[in-house]
This record gives C-alpha cells, sequence and structure tokens, in this order.
C-alpha cells in the first residue's frame, strides 16, 4: 500500500481467512435432514396450534387506547359491558398504559355482517372512554370479512407468483437445476418461518406476508451469488468434481456471504429493538430470515443442486468448451 | 472500466446534485410561486387520520331499477287499458314478469311495452316465456354501465359531502368495480363522517295511498313504510315518486318559526316546483308524504296548491343532525347505498411515536451498516458510505419527485435497502481482493473485480425487485409503501454501486497511482 493512505484506511476484520477450504458438502446430508426436522415440525406448528392471524386476514376489530394512569382491565371490562361488548381481549403492549383491545367479528345472528364489525368499533371506542375519562385512542381499526379474505388471497398469491417468477428468472439466467433447488430451498425458508410466527405468536398479516417476500428476495439475492460462482467454476475448472466445486464456491463467497448478512442484519437489527410494536414483529421476522436464509444458502441450496447436477452439470461441462467462453 | 469520460463523471454527479435539490421541497418552504415545489407525503399510520374503504351497494341499485321498471310497466298498461296477473319483479332473472289478461291481449301487450321509456338505448329485451308470460329483461350490460355510473357518482357527492365537512385534503379513489376508498388525514375519530356517508338522503314525494289498513298486507304498487319519529307506525304510500327531491337547488337548517324545533327548509329547482304544484292543486285534501331512505318524515294533509316550491322538513331534529341533512340534501343523494367494509384509524400520538420510532431506528441501522464497512472494507467502505449517503439522498428524491406516500413500512424499506445496498460493494471488494491475490496488479484487479462483479449484481437484484413488484401490486396501504421504497430503493443501488462508487475508487486509482490496494 502507497504510504499516504494511512492505516486507518485499511480493512480491520474478515470473517474468514483467505484460502480457507470448509469442507461443507461432506455435511449435506445432516444439514438437509436438520432442515426437513425443522420445516417438517413447522408444518406440524401451523396445524397445532397454528398461527395467530392478524385483522386484516381474520377479520374483526383492534382498538389500542392509552389510557390516564394505569389501564384497568375490570374498569374497562365494565364500560365495555355497558356498551354490550363482551368476548373483547384485552391486553398490554409497551407501557402500563396502552391497552390493546380485540374483538372478532360478530358470530351468531349478525355472522358476515359488516355493518355489524363496523359498528362495534364505535361501541368499544365509547365504552373504553367512559371507563377511564381521559383516555386516547391511537389506533381503531375494524376489518370486515369480504376485505379480508380478499387480502388473505392476494397475499399468498402474492408470495406464489414471486416464487414462479423467481424460478423463471433463475430457470432463463441458469440451467433448470439452479432453479428448482433455488425454489426448493426457499419454500423450505418460508416453512421455518411459518413455523418462527406459530411459535413467537407474532401476528400474521400483510406487515407479515411483506416481511416473508423481503426474507425470500433477500435469501435468492444470497443463493444467487453462490450460484453465480459455481456457474463460473464450472467453466473454469473443467474436470474439478461438482461436489469439490462447489464447496470451493461457497468458500470463495464465504466472506461476502457473511459480509452482506452483516449489514442487513444490523440495517434490520434497530427496527427489531426501536420500530415500536408496529414493527417489531417484521423487524424479527426479518433477522430469523436473514439467518435461514444465509444459511440455508450453503447447507441446502447447495446440496440439493449437487444431488440434482452431479451427473448432468458435469457432463455439460466435459464437451468441448467452446473457445474462450469466459465467464461475464 | 477504468476510465470515465469527464462528461460520465459530469452526469453522475449532476443526478447527485439533482437528487440533493429533489430532496430540498421536503425540508424548506417554497420560496417562489411557480416552483415546482413536489414533496413525499406522510402516509396516514405516521401523521394521524382515517382509512375508510367503502363498498356501493349494486345489488340494491339493480333492485331499485327493476323496481322502476315494475312501476313503468304497470302504469303503460293500466294506461293502454290492459290487464295483468302476477306482475312481479324477479330479481334472480333480472326481469319483470307478468301474465296477460288474456291471450288475445298479449300482442298489444308487446307493442305498448315497445314503447317503454328505457335509460339508455336497448336497456331491456322483451320477450315471451313457454308459459305464455310476458317478461322485460335487463340487459347485463346496461346494467353494467348504470353500476360504474352510480360508482362515479357516488365518489362525487361522497366528495360534496365531505368537502362540507371542512376535512382538509382529503382522498377519494376508486378501488376495483364497486369500491370507494376514502382517506381522511388528521380526523383520528371517523364517526360523523361515516354517519354522513353512510346516509343515502334519497328525499321524494309520494302520495299515500286511500283505502289500506295500515295491518294489512301491502297492495300491488303500495309500500307500507314506516314514520321516521315512530317505527312502529306505518304508513301506506304509493310507489310512485310524484316528486324527486333530487331536484332541489337548496336545503338549509333553521329554526320553526312557531315551534322552536329545528327544521330544514329546502328549495325545489324548476322542474320539481312545476310537479309540486301539479301534484298539490289535483290533490287537494289527500295526505302527501315526504320519504327520506324508505322512511316518511310527515304526511300533511294537502290544504292548498303550493307554487313555490318551498318546504320544510320537521321531526326530532338537533342542530347536528338538522345541519347534517341539510347538507346531505345539499349534496345530493347518493345512488345506491354505501357500506363501510373496512376503517382504520390512527391517533396523532401513535403517528409522532411511529415518526419518532422510524426515525431512531434509521438512524442507527446507518450508522451500524457505515460502521461495518469501514471495519471491514476500510478506504473502500468509506466510498461505499459515500454512495449509501447518495442512495439515501436519491431514495427521498424519488418519492418526492412521485410526491409518493411516507409509511412506517416504507421507513422500515428504507433502512433494509441500505442494509442490502452495500451488498454491490462487499462484492466488488471480495472480487477485487481475490483477483489481487491471484497476482493481478492493482489496475487489473480492480478492472476485473467490476467487470465480474456486474452481472452477479444484476442478477441478485433483479430476483429482489421480483419479489417486491409482486408486493407493490397485490399489497394495499402501508405494505405498498413498503414494497414502493423498496423497489425504488434496488434501481438507484444499481446507480450509486455501478456508477457513483465506481467512480470515487476509479478516481482515487487515477490519482494516488497506488502500487498495493487496500483490500
Amino acid at each position: 500500500m502507497s504510504n499516504s493512505t494511512s492505516a486507518l484506511l485499511r480493512p480491520r476484520f474478515r470473517f474468514v481467512k483467505d484460502g480457507t477450504r470448509i469442507k461443507f458438502m461432506r455435511g449435506r446430508f445432516l444439514g438437509l435432514a436438520v432442515s426437513a426436522f425443522l420445516s417438517a415440525a413447522s408444518v406440524g406448528l401451523f396445524f397445532y396450534p397454528g398461527l395467530s392471524l392478524g385483522i386484516d386476514f381474520k377479520g374483526g376489530i383492534v382498538v389500542e387506547a392509552r389510557t390516564q394512569g394505569p389501564a384497568d382491565f375490570a374498569k374497562i371490562r365494565a364500560g365495555l359491558a355497558a356498551q354490550h361488548v363482551t368476548n373483547a381481549g384485552l391486553q398490554r403492549f409497551g407501557s402500563a398504559d396502552d391497552v390493546l383491545i380485540r374483538l372478532d367479528a360478530p358470530a351468531g345472528k349478525d355472522a358476515g355482517s359488516e355493518a355489524a364489525t363496523q359498528s362495534l368499533v364505535d361501541k368499544v371506542r365509547a365504552g373504553v372512554s367512559q371507563a377511564q375519562p381521559g383516555t386516547q385512542i391511537l389506533r381503531a381499526d375494524a376489518v370486515g370479512a369480504s376485505v379480508s379474505s380478499e387480502l388473505f388471497r392476494n397475499g399468498l398469491l402474492a408470495l406464489g407468483i414471486s416464487l414462479l417468477m423467481i424460478l423463471a428468472y433463475i430457470w432463463f439466467r441458469f440451467e433448470w437445476e439452479f432453479a428448482v433447488s433455488a425454489v426448493a430451498t426457499l419454500v423450505l425458508d418460508i416453512t421455518k418461518t411459518i413455523g418462527f410466527l406459530a411459535i413467537t405468536r407474532f401476528e400474521f398479516d400483510l406487515v407479515m406476508v411483506a416481511a416473508i417476500l423481503t426474507v425470500l428476495g433477500y435469501s435468492t439475492n444470497d443463493k444467487v451469488v453462490v450460484y453465480d460462482r459455481v456457474r463460473e467454476n464450472l467453466r473454469k475448472y473443467r474436470t474439478m468434481p461438482l461436489r469439490e466445486l462447489i464447496d470451493l464456491s461457497i468458500n470463495e463467497t464465504l466472506n461476502r456471504t457473511l459480509g452482506t448478512s452483516s449489514t442487513v442484519f444490523l440495517a434490520a437489527l434497530p427496527l427489531a429493538l426501536f420500530g415500536g410494536h408496529t414493527l417489531a414483529g417484521f423487524a424479527w421476522v426479518m433477522l430469523f430470515g436473514i439467518v435461514v436464509g444465509t444459511s440455508s444458502s450453503i447447507f441446502i441450496a447447495a446440496p440439493i443442486l449437487l444431488l440434482l447436477g452431479e451427473k448432468r452439470l458435469r457432463r455439460d461441462a466435459q464437451k468441448p468448451a467452446p473457445p474462450r467462453a469466459k465467464a461475464k | 472500466m477504468m476510465y470515465y469520460s469527464r462528461l460520465k463523471m459530469g452526469s453522475v454527479l449532476a443526478v447527485c446534485l439533482i437528487g440533493l435539490l429533489l430532496c430540498l421541497p421536503n425540508v424548506f418552504r417554497m420560496p417562489g410561486a411557480n416552483l415546482p415545489w413536489r414533496q413525499i407525503h406522510l402516509g396516514l399510520d405516521l401523521r394521524g387520520g382515517s382509512y375508510l374503504l367503502m363498498r356501493v351497494d349494486l345489488d340494491t341499485l339493480a333492485r331499485g331499477r327493476l323496481e322502476t321498471l315494475t312501476d313503468g310497466v304497470r302504469q303503460s298498461l293500466l294506461k293502454a287499458g290492459l290487464g295483468y296477473r302476477n306482475l312481479v319483479a324477479d330479481p334472480k332473472l333480472g326481469a319483470v314478469t307478468f301474465t296477460p289478461r288474456s291471450p288475445a291481449e298479449h300482442d298489444r301487450d308487446l307493442a305498448i311495452l315497445a314503447d317503454l321509456p328505457a335509460a339508455t338505448p336497448n336497456e331491456f329485451a322483451i320477450s315471451t316465456l313457454a308459459d305464455g308470460r310476458i317478461a322485460v329483461t335487463l340487459s347485463p350490460g346496461a346494467l353494467r354501465t348504470r353500476a360504474s355510473d352510480a360508482v362515479a357518482q357516488s365518489i362525487e357527492i361522497v366528495r360534496r359531502r365531505i368537502d362540507a365537512t371542512g376535512a382538509v385534503d382529503p382522498e377519494i379513489t376508486r378501488q376495483g368495480d364497486d369500491r370507494i376508498v376514502v382517506q381522511l388525514p388528521g380526523i383520528s375519530d371517523p364517526n360523523r363522517i361515516k354517519q354522513l356517508l353512510g346516509t343515502t338522503a334519497k328525499m321524494t314525494f309520494h302520495l299515500v295511498a286511500e283505502g289500506v289498513s295500515p295491518g294489512g298486507a301491502a297492495p300491488p304498487g303500495v309500500d307500507m313504510l314506516p314514520m321516521q319519529d315512530d317505527p312502529k307506525q306505518l304508513v301506506p304510500v304509493m310507489h310512485h315518486v310524484d316528486v324527486d327531491g333530487a331536484d332541489l337547488t337548496n336545503a338549509r337548517a333553521g329554526q320553526d318559526n312557531q315551534s322552536g324545533q329545528w327544521a330544514i327548509d329546502f328549495t325545489l329547482d324548476s322542474v320539481g316546483t312545476r310537479q309540486f304544484a301539479e301534484v298539490t292543486r289535483d290533490n287537494l285534501g289527500k295526505p302527501f308524504a315526504i320519504v327520506l331512505d324508505n322512511k316518511v318524515i310527515t304526511a300533511p294533509v294537502i290544504r292548498g296548491v303550493i307554487p313555490s316550491g318551498n318546504g320544510q322538513i320537521t321531526g326530532n331534529y338537533t342542530a347536528q343532525s338538522a345541519t347534517d341533512l341539510a347538507l346531505l340534501l345539499r349534496a345530493g343523494a347518493l345512488p345506491a347505498p354505501l357500506e363501510v367494509i373496512e376503517q382504520r384509524s390512527i391517533g396523532p400520538t401513535l403517528g409522532a411515536d411511529s415518526i419518532r420510532a422510524g426515525a431512531i431506528s434509521l438512524g442507527i441501522g446507518f450508522l451500524l451498516v457505515v460502521g461495518f464497512m469501514a471495519v471491514f472494507y476500510g478506504l473502500f467502505g468509506w466510498y461505499a458510505n459515500l454512495a449509501l449517503v447518495a442512495n439515501l439522498i436519491l431514495i427521498v428524491a424519488v418519492l418526492s419527485l412521485f410526491q409518493a406516500t411516507l409509511t412506517l413500512p416504507g421507513m422500515a424499506g428504507m433502512l433494509l435497502t441500505l442494509g442490502m445496498a452495500v451488498d454491490a460493494n462487499i462484492l466488488i471488494n471480495e472480487r477485487i481482493r481475490e483477483e489481487v491475490q491471484r497476482g493481478r496488479t492493482p489496475l487489473a484487479a480492480m478492472q476485473a473485480g467490476f467487470e465480474r462483479a456486474t452481472s452477479t449484481i444484476v442478477d441478485s437484484n433483479a430476483t429482489a425487485l421480483l419479489a417486491h413488484v409482486m408486493l407493490f401490486v397485490f399489497g394495499t396501504g402501508p405494505v405498498r409503501g413498503f414494497a414502493l421504497t423498496i423497489t425504488i430503493g434496488i434501481v438507484t443501488t444499481l446507480f450509486t454501486t455501478l456508477l457513483l462508487s465506481r467512480m470515487l475508487m476509479v478516481r482515487w486509482y487515477a490519482t494516488t497511482r497506488p502500487t498495493i490496494l487496500p483490500v
């Protein structure tokens, strides 16, 4: 380095030393087995206890109120009962003054009635204000049944179409083995995220779909970088067995993989800690997804690629190469 | 790859400068009158306010048209002296059906019905059913046009009603076939507006059917409607509308001179005034009902001809409810009932809390990423950080240019974009480092690093872009804001990393000609 550049401007740390050669593919069956187990367990959690659906997808009402002085649940319940509102779920969030009131869409003779759902929110407003005078309503949402089913459908549609487009894009830019192993891995990632939601009881709503899609985008990004190196090495080392070649590619990109995961992780961390309860669930899912997405690039996507491509990708590579087809 | 022409450098810097200028409207007041001073809007979740999603009840609209058609068929048959049996509106068929009095009258019936006034050309078709009944069927196309017009008209009336309340910056937009979105910044309790919009305010004047006992079943062409002040009392009202309250020119709340009660005084327009005069002249001594949204307000006996077109509605009104009703009558009746199907309101406190939480997270996240890049990548990391600042400026600039709405998830999107943006710099740096270790000269290593990393960067960003475009297409509300900021962020990231930070590194190389690279 030229003497004019001060020591401050040199890099200080690296995650792994140059020339690191960890044999990741040795653990491929273990990785797949652990992933399969976690995903299967997540699917189990999806059915029992299941996701806690937010009002976006379930319909119903949510009111957040800030009382003057600590929230008195007994008083609030009485206030609600005076408005003929029963079955309200009360929950403290944030400080002792903040109370969250949750109600399902009306059942019985009013089931499916939009007007009944919408008038419920006014009753709750009135009930809380009477129970503890000076109460501020921070937020009051009411989602009718027709809207919630539509939002749910659109959410799933967005997820499904994204997966298909990612499949098509990777197929177009790489080979089908890459596309299939990437999407299979993404599906495994998503199931684990669902399991995470089921355990943590974060509400599954539109914002969560956004979080999952972001994780999906990030995770794909991560796999594309490894695949890109695999593709380049396939052309460069024409006789190297695919297993070694994938190991080499992962090792070569390891610093980048860990570096980018860290920056995205660092960016999402303050959201989880200081973003307020509206975004906390979103941010924790992001953090979980970053860890899962990064590890799945190495332990899931690469082994699946190895299984799918062991014969085919190498056979292609052994054909006479076109003159100086350079990786670009 | 390693050469930037003056023009190219100038362009890159110019884009950054323009970006900076575009950000200014968010910080400063408009200095002159005619400047394009475009700002980012704060979403309702940040500034507080209400969001109402409403559905226009098109079923009722179709049923209403069928009823007036039934009325029309009855009137024209009666006028021609033709008889009928079982004249009914069949909502399932979308048709009015009846059986002619005798088969001999069948052809005359068809001839009379051919002259039935249609709202639009070919609005309905007349046919004979297998069992001899005659059917007047509304065409689906005409119904669709009517529905579409009704939604457009509803939006207009909703706007007039909301404007009359003095709400600031309301946004009223159509969504899908039968929905209207109303956004009301600053109004955290939308109750009054909900009530205003939930009232159809359809005022009509009908003759009261004579000789019908209030307890019995209603004969054809007569509706049993409840009194507004006493819903148990039913009044037999002719279905035929004699005067339509839509024809009024003014309505205002006032106090009745004699009783001191609140009342609404209205004035009909010239058409309404003429009809009103005719009806009162022809029906002296008979009761005449004022009907508002299928409730009878009053049914006084006509004592004399009323030529002026002035009238008064009295009832149990308060100052507020009388003012509201006058407002509704002035703004006009909704063509079909509106039903709220989703409402979200956010108080100003939560909005302020959210802005603070978002800003704190954004600040800390930014510092963490900048710190990471400085420690792990040294000088080139600092260039990446400069590009990051430019990136943030450009995102804000593009959002301002589009006058986009910033939501709390949108702020999260910005933060995540910052975390992802440095990925491109990390890829380039790692690549350069590899090339150095393969023994290349600094120049060759940088060149190879840029070249090889580019396709990786494009591929990885393209897939992320796909996911978020989907989210924008299928998402609603604040989530759309998130998808929008990330999508914009991906584009600005490509610019700042592929052009700006690379330019900085190339300039650094050109001026210092180092023998060793700081990688």
